[in-house]
Order: C-alpha cells, then sequence, then structure tokens
C-alpha cells in the first residue's frame, strides 16, 4: 500500500483486496446497533454528576444533532469508498482518492468505528497500544487489526492537514 | 431604591452561573495527534498549549480545559462530543 497527498486530495495505491475490504467496512462498523456500550460511548452524558434535568435535555437537543453530524460524515465516506467497486479483476489492488475537504468526513467515520469496534470487543489499553502483535489468528486479532489499521489512515490524515496548515508542500 | 436591587440581583446570577469548567477524559482509544488537533480547533489553543492538555488527559486521566459560564462550557462539551471525545461539564467545588 502506498499513501500520498496530493493538492486536494490524498491517495491511498496499490491497496491490495484485503486492506480494500476493511476499508469498505467502515461505514458499518460505525453502528453501535446491538452494542449498547458502543451506543453509550459515542453519545456519552454530558455531566459526570447525574444532573438529571440536564443529561434529559442533551438527549433531547444535542444528541439528534451529533447523530446528524456522524451519520453525514459516514455518508461522504461512504461515497468515497465507491471507487474501489470498480469492475477490475477480483484480486487486483486498488486506488483510493480522498478530497482534502472531506479529511474531516473520515476523521469522524474512522474515529466512529475504532470506538465502536474497540468497545464491542473490549479491548484493553494493553492491546490497544501492543503494535507488536503477532499475526491474525482470530476474529478479535481481525479487530484489533482494523482498528490499528483504522487508527494508522486517521494519523495519516491528520498529518497531511496539520502539513497543508504550515504550508508545506510535497 | 430599587434599581441597586435588581443589579444585585443580575449580579447573584453571574456568580451562580460562573464555576463551570470542562473536563476531558482519558479514553485509550482516541489518538494523542487527533485529541491534540481536537483541543486547538475548538478552543484555540497553541499547539504547545493543546499537546500539554493531551498529556494531562493521558496521564493522569483528566484535564480541565476551559472554566467560565456554564452555557459557553456547555457549547465546549458539545463540540468536543461532536469530536467523540469524552468531556463532561463539571461545577467548580
Amino acid at each position: 500500500m502506498d499513501i500520498s497527498r496530493g493538492q486536494d486530495e490524498l491517495e491511498i495505491s496499490e491497496l491490495d483486496p484485503f486492506l480494500a475490504e476493511l476499508l469498505r467496512q467502515i461505514p458499518a462498523s460505525t453502528s453501535p446497533e446491538g452494542a449498547p456500550a458502543a451506543e453509550q460511548r459515542l453519545f456519552s452524558q454530558p455531566t459526570n454528576s447525574g444532573e438529571a434535568e440536564a443529561c434529559a435535555e442533551w438527549k433531547l437537543y444535542v444528541e439528534p444533532e451529533l447523530r446528524r453530524l456522524f451519520q453525514t460524515a459516514t455518508e461522504t465516506v461512504a461515497a468515497d469508498l465507491k471507487q474501489l467497486n470498480g469492475n477490475e479483476k477480483p484480486f487486483a489492488n486498488r486506488t483510493l482518492r480522498i478530497p482534502t475537504c472531506h479529511a474531516d468526513a473520515w476523521l469522524s467515520a474512522l474515529n466512529q468505528a475504532r470506538l465502536v469496534i474497540a468497545t464491542r470487543n473490549n479491548f484493553t489499553e494493553g492491546e490497544l497500544s501492543d503494535h507488536y502483535r503477532s499475526p491474525i489468528g482470530s476474529r478479535r486479532d481481525l479487530s484489533l487489526f482494523q482498528v490499528n489499521f483504522y487508527g494508522f489512515l486517521q494519523e495519516f490524515i491528520l498529518r497531511a492537514l496539520e502539513e497543508r496548515e504550515d504550508g508545506i508542500d510535497d | 431604591m430599587q434599581e441597586p436591587a435588581i443589579e444585585q440581583d443580575t449580579k447573584a446570577n453571574e456568580e451562580i452561573d460562573l464555576p463551570w469548567q470542562v473536563v476531558v477524559h482519558n479514553d485509550p482509544v482516541n489518538l494523542m495527534t487527533y485529541v491534540t488537533m481536537v483541543f486547538q480547533r475548538v478552543f484555540g489553543y497553541p499547539r504547545e498549549k493543546a499537546e500539554e492538555h493531551m498529556l494531562e488527559v493521558h496521564q493522569k486521566g483528566r484535564s480541565i480545559l476551559w472554566s467560565g459560564v456554564r452555557e459557553r462550557a456547555e457549547l465546549y462539551v458539545q463540540q468536543l462530543h461532536g469530536y467523540l471525545l469524552l468531556a463532561t461539564l463539571e461545577k467548580v467545588n
């Protein structure tokens, strides 16, 4: 996999079918459906002091807005990912171009997906920071790889945004 | 003599509203670089200050990012939740 930054887009090329499939799974992975803990993580309480009235108002007015915000980001990413659905041979490497103006949507969707997957699997801090983990041998290992891969993409997008703000060109 | 009394009431209300703080809690999933960027964007902090707060969150489990009137603190918490950070509004003890 190669990853580079252009003037108005980020390009991820030489994506093998496995990594392309992990990318395709981003939108579905953002859904906390069937996992109350993940739902609670995405829509956490605004206070720890149990202020019932404030929490009720938050649920009524703020939460729907947050849902719309997250949904919009996921839809943007899903639209970009359609590039991976070409008619090439199934095992051919793919290229994905992310417009720089979609960078925030990608950061949000990747973060949603990472939080949901990590919460569903109850990953510990130790597991999340173990970058020398042995090869994928279970569904749990695959999920951890997915979280780390999405984190790697987030880091790349953040660096690209930072370089753009600092005026550093390729 | 009623006017000064009204002014006193206003001051009292402001005092009630003042002591609130925005607290960000540690979350092992959110990337350090991401958290730093969010602090820069939401609070307008320079990178160094944003990094200091990020490290405080990471090492101590929480950091107070801002203190002031409740309405503004609520707005900050809402923005931080929009970036998926664990943020709460707390009354200063």
